[in-house]
């Protein structure tokens, strides 16, 4: 009798709990985020500068617009390239360094918080900071270079070299997270099992190869993951860079709906590019999660 | 005897490839960082001439024009009332649906769970333009609130997700025993499981504080005045104004990162763990 009682009450305490609880952020969430997805899918079917109601409907136009533009395929190309940097230069260099750094030594704790700090610092400043080291007559780069008597170049103002340039404060900017994530691995891992290999014999490079890098995996997996999806963001070290330029050489898919649909309210057309990268990433995480990290 | 001298030797050889590699790398990162925080102490002219070495001659006013400038402390301001609305919104709505997602089973609770995890399939500028128009025709453009309510939308899912794996966490008996004392799940929530989660408290506040302060794309979006403008649109704003001036633009940058680099040498702790929890257990 009285377990029912407190059996019922308990199920009107937890009644009230979800009515007074959840509401805020399901209605948040529902809002300014699912709402504004499937508008954007609703959007891209439009010719619309954003003012009134969208009245002209154009169909898949918007999209076959943004695959005939050049930016978009160079902003395709520049996120791979973003990919590529990130998988063969960021993720070997942050594993080198969490090998290193994980060993106790003096002064590995202020390096490990030195190579983490350019990831707090703010992408518009480090694009800034790297605006004034490329820049032309006044930067780092330059001064090398008139060091030995050689021209300076303007990297980021030719089309050739304004990605490279970028590339170099993606790494510069990002290696130190995944490191961190390498050595909060290589922290957690069983000791026992790299002792009892190296009394049994095993070289340093034989402990690395087939304990410590397959121990590994799953982080590595994780690191892969966060490269690429970010590499699908980025956005924000571009604009003080380049803003996508010159002639659009260093558009990335975000700078891209930025310049050319946000800045000129191309309402369908911009919503067009955002399903594409919206289409992109959800693909891509749900491709990923299934297949390679099935087993977290 | 040979075999150990050369093992020895090769040690050491080991430990000076491990020391240069750690040297060039700490010179990537620094070299950048020193010489903008020394280029705002000099004159445009030494820049030129000397932008890795200390200034001849240190130009304090620099720093001093931009410290006793309005325009520096309002842009932090602003930066500062968008970063603490978002931590606490985020924090409250966050735990409270947390608290319901971690001990309340009902119909369709699981349904609505994977319903907010989608937030993590994609970044908020896919659906920037539509977020736009909503944030107009709620009348929020140009607001505070215009930036602070699309940011805590989007770093829910996230929220959540740590919040309640910590809530999960916590024994189980707790409940069970207040629930049968008669505690409602509401003081609970207030009494037992706020006070004993500080920790990840701390983590997901430290997310939410750090992507509000250096957030771009949301303010840049949401906010035409200049007088509401975080630092980070501020910033660019004062570049576009000195363009040539590099010294300026230098010390202005060096002063906008000196709060992040204080708060982090203070919290490195808590903002490492936090960053990093954050990424792994999302």
């Amino acid at each position: 009798m009285a377990s029912t009682a407190i059996s019922l009450r308990r199920r009107d305490g937890a009644f009230t709990a979800i009515i007074l609880f959840l509401p805020p952020a399901l209605l948040l969430f529902t809002l300014f985020v699912v709402v504004p997805i499937v508008e954007a899918a609703w959007y891209s079917g439009f010719n619309w500068n954003g003012f009134g109601t969208p009245t002209r409907w154009v169909g898949w136009n918007n999209y076959i617009a943004v695959f005939n533009t050049r930016a978009f395929h160079l902003a395709l190309r520049n996120n791979g390239l973003i990919i590529l940097v990130s998988l063969l230069i960021q993720l070997p260099l942050a594993l080198g360094l969490a090998l290193v750094l994980a060993e106790r030594f003096r002064g590995a704790v202020a390096l490990r918080m030195l190579f983490f700090l350019p990831y707090v610092l703010a992408e518009i400043a480090t694009g800034l900071i790297f605006s004034f080291v490329y820049d032309g007559d006044y930067g780092l780069l330059a001064s090398i270079y008139r060091m030995f008597g050689a021209e300076a170049p303007h990297l980021l103002a030719s089309p050739d070299t304004a990605m490279l340039a970028i590339l170099i404060v993606v790494v510069w900017k990002y290696f130190g997270f995944h490191m961190m994530l390498f050595i909060a691995a290589l922290q957690g891992m069983d000791r026992n099992l790299v002792e009892a290999a190296r009394i049994d014999g095993a070289s340093r490079g034989q402990v690395l190869r087939y304990i410590v890098i397959p121990l590994l995996y799953p982080t590595i997996r994780l690191s892969v993951f966060f490269a690429i999806v970010g590499s699908l963001q980025l956005f924000d070290l571009v604009m003080p860079l380049t803003r996508g330029g010159p002639a659009d050489s260093s558009q990335t898919m975000v700078s891209f709906l930025y310049t050319h649909g946000v800045t000129r309210m191309r309402v369908g057309f911009g919503s067009a590019i955002g399903v594409i990268l919206f289409v992109i990433c959800a693909t891509f995480a749900f491709t990923y999660k299934r297949w390679v990290m099935r087993d977290e | 005897m040979n075999s150990a001298s050369e093992a020895g030797s090769r040690a050491d050889l080991t430990t000076l490839y491990k020391g240069l590699f750690l040297a060039a790398v700490a010179a990537f990162v620094l070299v950048p960082l020193v010489a903008t925080a020394l280029g705002g102490f000099k004159s445009l002219g030494e820049l030129r001439t000397n932008p890795f070495g200390l200034p001849q001659v240190w130009e304090w006013s620099n720093y001093g024009d931009i410290l006793w400038s309005a325009r520096y402390w309002q842009l932090l301001g602003n930066s500062m009332v968008i970063a603490i609305f978002s931590v606490i919104l985020t924090l409250i709505v966050a735990s409270m649906a947390a608290f319901v997602f971690a001990h309340i089973t009902f119909f369709g609770s699981r349904m609505l769970m994977s319903y907010i995890t989608m937030g993590l399939l994609f970044p908020a500028s896919t659906a920037i333009l539509p977020l736009f128009i909503k944030v107009r025709d709620l009348g929020l453009l140009d607001t505070y609130f215009g930036v602070v309510l699309p940011q805590v939308a989007f770093s829910l899912a996230m929220s959540i997700l740590l919040l309640r794996r910590f809530f999960k966490d916590l024994p189980e008996e707790l409940l069970e025993a207040a629930l049968v004392d008669g505690c409602s799940y509401l003081n609970f929530f207030r009494y037992v499981t706020l006070p004993l989660s500080r920790p990840i408290l701390a983590t997901v506040g430290t997310i939410a504080f750090v992507h509000s302060w250096n957030a771009y794309l949301l303010p840049l979006v949401m906010l035409n005045t200049d007088s509401l403008y975080p630092w980070p649109l501020g910033i660019m704003v004062y570049q576009g104004e000195y363009s040539a001036e590099w010294h300026l633009i230098l010390a202005f940058i060096t002063l906008t990162i000196l709060p992040t680099i204080i708060l982090f040498l203070f919290a490195q702790k808590h903002i490492v763990a936090g960053l990093t929890a954050g990424a792994v257990k999302g």
